[in-house]
């Protein structure tokens, strides 16, 4: 019926994956869209530059819910310094849906939370606004 | 009032969105304007469009006297006199002309109220850096305001009370006079931000006895871009303006300058003079109408909708359900569903509402929310339409699988 909501987008809203507490993380960070209320924050274990765990907490609109679960599962096991290559195209693609102007945002937070963590684990600098 | 007439006004209300005709509830953002505004506003570009005031020429008279009588439709629609009208950009703007020329002195106490627009706290809170206060009254949980805390939150100190007019979110409609008489009892002044009631209850400054009265055009079917501060004069003449330059000014040197008279010393630089004589066919046309039978038409939408709310289960309507007190704003949640979802599933069907903090952040704080969902009706607003919008929820309940 809408394109958006597709089954699998959905699906990661109502049943997250790798969702709560990392006790065990050495990075967390967290980011926030506070025009929509949406907040996430990424708790990962890196071990020799490799992610061995990541989990989230957060709460928001399907939109950015269903990208930040599905971004778990494809960096688990990523090396750190891939992260940084990470590009909003690669999560438009894992998404797959069309994306209004409006909604971009919702989309990305994710990957700025993710790229934001990996830069800092790493001491260099990102640039904040295109990320 | 025929809506149904009233509806042929406004070319916009023909528009399809994603297939659908479109359906407008979100005028508490921005009004729809009929096209006896977008009218004036070709007729002056077309036929007088002229710099104000200092013209000889005919284009300028005409451009000067279309600007000043709509300065004085304003004031007639509110019973103030047109010297108390200064033009702004918007009711923000109002409100941070006072901020910034009442002559506040350290330790001075501004009381408003937690369901207040930010732009009626921002502008106050900016001042505590000036070692002012700013103290918020509480509502109860119908989202009425809790009358007995004026009293307790007043001090000697309390140089003003900033109030709105109607709630952005709540569409609580709040007992103005009542305020004004405990501000006044206490010799506070009483600032109304009217930006979302003007529009749609009558607002008398004379009788409430206001002292700054705060309003945006685009809320009431003119432009964006223009707007109005009501002022009492003998507090305009003691006012210093904020911003400086052209046409505030009777003499300058290169020493010094002398301010004009009010208001226009309060309107530096060339005016938004499409906007105003765009604001002034608006006033006519909420003339035409009628403020009271508008006010009517709104009620019954607000009864009628609220009415409608009670059937659906899961949901939360935010809200006085008295509706001698509440405007026609509807504001909503799904459970657990964010208020950018169910915007996105609305516009698939046409229907046009706002989602989000509402600029409302300490009200959203207070209510224990992230966002909201807010559908608002104005004179061109039919029961069909909120028939529609309840026909949509079923959507969400769809996708969301809500039972």
């Amino acid at each position: 019926m809408i394109e958006i909501y597709q089954e699998n987008i959905l699906d990661h809203y109502k049943n997250p994956r790798n969702k709560g507490e990392l006790k065990n993380a050495n990075i967390r960070q967290k980011e926030s869209n506070p025009l929509c209320g949406d907040v996430l924050e990424y708790q990962l274990l890196v071990k020799k530059g490799v992610i061995e765990e990541i989990r989230f907490i957060g709460s928001g609109c399907a939109i950015s819910l269903a990208a930040a679960s599905m971004l778990t599962e494809k960096v688990k096991g990523k090396k750190i310094e891939e992260i940084k290559n990470l590009s909003k195209e690669e999560i438009y693609g894992m998404l797959g849906i069309p994306l209004t102007p409006s909604r971009v945002k919702c989309a990305l937070l994710c990957l700025k939370a993710i790229k934001v963590a990996a830069y800092s684990y790493l001491h260099e600098k990102m640039d904040e606004e295109t990320f | 009032m025929n809506v149904k007439n009233i509806r042929q006004d406004f070319p916009i209300l023909k528009r399809k969105v994603n297939g659908k005709r479109l359906v407008y509830l979100d005028s508490t953002a921005t009004s729809q304007k009929p096209k006896q505004v977008i009218e004036a506003i070709t007729d002056f570009y077309e036929t007088y469009n002229a710099n104000v005031h200092r013209g000889i020429h005919k284009l300028s008279e005409e451009a000067t006297e279309h600007y000043e009588s709509s300065r004085k439709k304003i004031a007639a629609f509110i019973s103030a006199r047109p010297d108390e009208i200064v033009f702004t950009r918007n009711a923000t703007e109002s409100i941070n002309l006072v901020a910034n020329s009442l002559d506040w002195k350290k330790g001075d106490e501004i009381v408003t109220t937690i369901m207040e627009h930010h732009s009626n706290i921002v502008p106050w809170l900016e001042l505590k850096d000036q070692g002012m206060k700013v103290k918020f009254v509480d509502i109860n949980d119908d989202g009425t305001l809790k009358m007995e805390q004026f009293g307790k939150l007043i001090t000697k100190n309390t140089k003003l009370v900033a109030v709105t007019g109607c709630s952005n979110v709540l569409g609580t409609i709040n007992p103005l006079a009542e305020i004004s008489k405990i501000a006044h009892d206490n010799k506070s002044l009483l600032l109304i931000d009217a930006a979302q009631s003007a529009a749609h209850t009558k607002l008398d400054v004379a009788a409430i006895n206001a002292d700054f009265v705060a309003f945006s055009g685009h809320k009431m079917l003119a432009p964006t871009g223009i707007g109005a501060l009501f002022a009492k004069k003998s507090l305009l003449e003691k006012m210093k303006p904020f911003m400086k330059g052209g046409d505030m000014i009777k003499e300058v040197t290169t020493e010094s300058a002398t301010w004009n008279d009010v208001p226009y010393k309060f309107e530096a630089g060339t005016p938004n003079v499409a906007g105003a004589i765009g604001f002034g066919a608006a006033i006519d046309y909420i003339n035409r109408i009628g403020i009271d039978s508008i006010r009517q038409h709104e009620k019954e939408l607000i009864g009628y909708a609220l009415k409608l709310a009670e059937k659906e289960k899961k949901m939360t309507f935010y809200g006085t359900k008295h509706i001698e007190e509440r405007a026609g704003i509807l504001t909503f949640n799904f459970e657990n569903i964010h208020g950018h979802d169910v915007a996105t599933i609305l516009d698939q069907e046409g229907i046009a509402i706002r989602s989000g903090h509402l600029c409302a952040q300490p009200l959203m704080s207070r209510l224990s929310i992230n966002s909201a969902c807010r559908a608002s009706f104005y004179l061109y607003t039919t029961e069909e339409e909120i028939d529609i919008l309840f026909d949509a929820f079923k959507n969400v309940r769809k996708v969301f699988r809500i039972d």
